[in-house]
């Protein structure tokens, strides 16, 4: 069977799944459409998280980033993992205490004021929307690619799909197909890892395989990172496994960005929510423990599929002849996502540091004496000649270890699976901010059962159609809101979700006044180097990493303000010290 | 709130700071500010601070937040506070 064949029916069975599980757990209250009924089993809540966490971007993309930064790309391993540890000591335990059903409602109770109750509303969509838009993108991409259906046409069937599970189940349809979902797309991850790391290094865990030996060709013997570090110096690149040399981020960069990234983990509303849908503090703390676990077989395979695929791609086409290339790198070619120039004219391909040509390719009609796609783009003075799209590091590879039709396949429904879970989890924080922090608790105090799924559906419906739209329409800046929304997410909530769980003394008068200081600082600077093109002025921090120092400016203003003014009412303090202990977390409480 | 929960609420602030203090040594300086010096030191193929970077401290946060686990329903029973 073909490729194609196999990948309509992996992809055909696997909407088939979570189309069956939403229509078994359809939901008829608010509790289950908000908080999954609070009754989701730790492991399965686990589960959930992970495949919630890990989207688009770390199923396709992260491995991809890795092989071309070497040591840099662990800001993103350390720093989206690290976050965990932050959630479940200081956050997971104490938000389930306090058992309401989204993030504003937190700040709304705990800082009694809807101020600030709508400064957090207005950060939890935002924070969202930009989020969520990469994902839908993400469905096209990999429907254009592997189901050779146009890209608008893939967003399109992925509105449909997600809005049939999220507004027909809510949170608890969402966490069953999640569940399903990490399934499917942890298998799709390791299948081709385990089968490069046994080709490339002799053993089949990928993990071992990373600090293993290369077994054949002119490095046979020679540790794989040694090799890696060599073949790097010799092109012209920084060594594979040293830091912050030229051309490197600086040490400071990496921490900041490290702990951005982090704190932003921590901070991030559809990741937070997760943890109010378990039976209770101690299921909390374990489901944090179970997420991460789950997060972490994807995380710690990636840097080794990215130390595969360097070698892999380095070794068969650096110095090869054109007309000897493997026919995966002639079948990525025509996507566009390879492409090469033949600068010498020798028909020999080499590959260096630096770019090819400016920006990305762009082709025309007909084809170079070899057989190459041409490109119109302005060349560089770099001997390099060969363009390659960080993303086919992970969808090459099936193709590059010569495995079987059906494992591409289910490559491509990983992909889906990783962007769908992704996706709906983002649609119901936005679907809650409004149905529930804005339309029932500012709105309308006397709402039905009935009237707020109503609203809460149609509020799904909406936000579907807003990330469609900007999936078939993305916005120029997609790439630069992602550091947005870890920015605005360390800067906004992490400082005074945590101060309002440890410090009785911050009142309203602090965490507004925080909030507001920290966001507007860190988006300030964000549009200043993202968008005005100014240089990082501050310590030479870039824009991704910034949300460290709008977090430290939210401490200190929220510290500083409360101290000033008077201390939060006696109730609320009552209420600090009841989250503080786990006995009676029972349900989430209806108000 | 009681003197018992107080004493609670402290021994709990100190677990957790013990074990943030962890989670930074592994990721921060074994990973990040320390990680030229400690590449010199090679454990098989791997040069140690890369391997912290991105093996490492990985696997050290999932224990953590287990160990976090057990450590804190011990202290919830000892202190009677537990669902």
């Amino acid at each position: 069977m073909s490729i194609l064949t196999w990948t309509y029916i992996m992809v055909g069975l696997t909407f088939g799944l979570y189309i069956f599980i939403a229509w078994a757990s359809r939901v008829r209250d608010t509790k289950g459409f908000y908080v999954a009924g609070g009754g989701v089993p730790p492991l399965a809540n686990g589960m959930a998280t992970a495949a919630d966490w890990m989207s688009a971007a770390s199923f396709i993309s992260m491995a991809g980033l890795i092989s071309f930064l070497g040591y840099t790309g662990s800001i993103y391993l350390m720093g989206w993992t690290g976050g965990y540890v932050l959630l479940a000591l200081l956050l997971a335990p104490y938000l389930r205490k306090f058992g309401k059903y989204t993030v504003p409602d937190f700040v709304g109770d705990r800082y009694y004021s809807d101020t600030a109750r709508v400064v957090a509303l207005i950060c939890a969509i935002f924070v969202s929307l930009t989020y969520v838009a990469g994902q839908m993108r993400g469905v096209g991409i990999v429907f254009s690619r592997f189901l050779e259906v146009d890209v608008n046409t893939g967003v399109i069937i992925g509105m449909i799909i997600v809005f049939f599970y999220a507004g027909l189940g809510g949170m608890k349809g969402i966490t069953w197909t999640q569940v399903a979902q990490y399934t499917v797309l942890i298998i799709a991850y390791l299948i081709p890892a385990i089968a490069i790391a046994m080709k490339i290094t002799g053993t089949p865990i990928p993990q071992i395989g990373l600090g293993g030996e290369v077994q054949t060709g002119q490095f046979a013997g020679k540790y794989l990172l040694e090799t890696l570090d060599q073949l790097n110096r010799d092109l012209g690149f920084a060594e594979y496994t040293s830091a912050f040399g030229p051309g490197q981020k600086s040490m400071l960069d990496v921490f900041c960005i490290t702990l951005a990234l982090m704190v932003g983990t921590a901070g991030l509303p559809h990741v937070i929510i997760r943890f109010y849908t378990v039976p209770s503090v101690k299921a909390a703390r374990l489901s944090a423990g179970y997420a991460l676990l789950f997060i972490a077989i994807l995380y710690t395979t990636a840097p080794a599929v990215a130390s595969f695929a360097r070698y892999n791609m380095i070794d068969t086409l650096n110095n090869k002849p054109y007309k000897e290339a493997p026919s995966w790198f002639k079948n990525w070619e025509k996507t566009g996502l390879i492409a090469w120039v033949d600068k010498n004219g020798d028909g020999i391909i080499q590959y260096r540091a630096g770019k090819p040509f400016k920006g990305k390719p762009v082709f025309i009609k007909g084809n170079g004496p070899l057989g190459q796609r041409l490109v119109k783009n302005e060349l560089t003075s770099s001997p390099n000649e060969l363009y390659i799209d960080r993303d086919i590091m992970v969808l090459a590879n099936p193709e590059i270890a010569n495995l079987p039709a059906w494992v591409i396949a289910l490559v491509a429904a990983g992909g889906l699976a990783a962007a769908l879970s992704t996706a709906s989890g983002l649609l119901l924080v936005i679907a809650s901010s409004i149905s529930h922090d804005l339309y029932y608790r500012m709105i309308n105090r006397k709402a039905s059962e009935k009237q707020r799924l109503m609203v809460g559906r149609i509020m799904i419906a909406l936000a579907v159609c807003i990330a469609g739209y900007f999936g078939i329409n993305p916005p120029g800046f997609v790439a630069q809101v992602v550091a947005f929304a870890f920015g605005l997410a360390a800067s906004s909530f992490f400082p005074i979700i945590i101060l309002g769980i440890f410090s009785k003394r911050t009142n309203r008068e602090g965490a507004i006044c925080g909030m507001i200081a920290g966001i507007v600082f860190t988006a300030v600077y964000i549009i200043q180097i993202k968008f005005l093109g100014m240089k990082p002025w501050f310590l030479g921090i870039s824009a991704e990493g910034i949300g460290v120092i709008g977090m430290l400016i939210n401490f200190a203003v929220t510290l500083i303000v409360s101290n000033m003014t008077k201390a939060p009412p006696k109730e609320i303090q009552d209420l600090v010290d009841s989250i503080r202990t786990p006995r009676g977390a029972g349900a989430a409480i209806d108000h | 709130m009681s003197n018992r929960l107080e004493e609670y609420w402290r021994k709990n602030i100190s677990i957790v700071i013990s074990l943030l203090c962890v989670w930074a040594v592994v990721s921060y300086f074994c990973g990040i500010f320390f990680v030229v010096p400690l590449n010199a030191i090679k454990i098989g193929g791997f040069p140690l601070g890369f391997w912290f970077a991105q093996q490492g401290s990985i696997i050290v946060f999932v224990a953590l937040i287990f160990i976090y686990y057990r450590v804190m329903n011990k202290l919830d029973r000892e202190y009677d506070v537990h669902e």
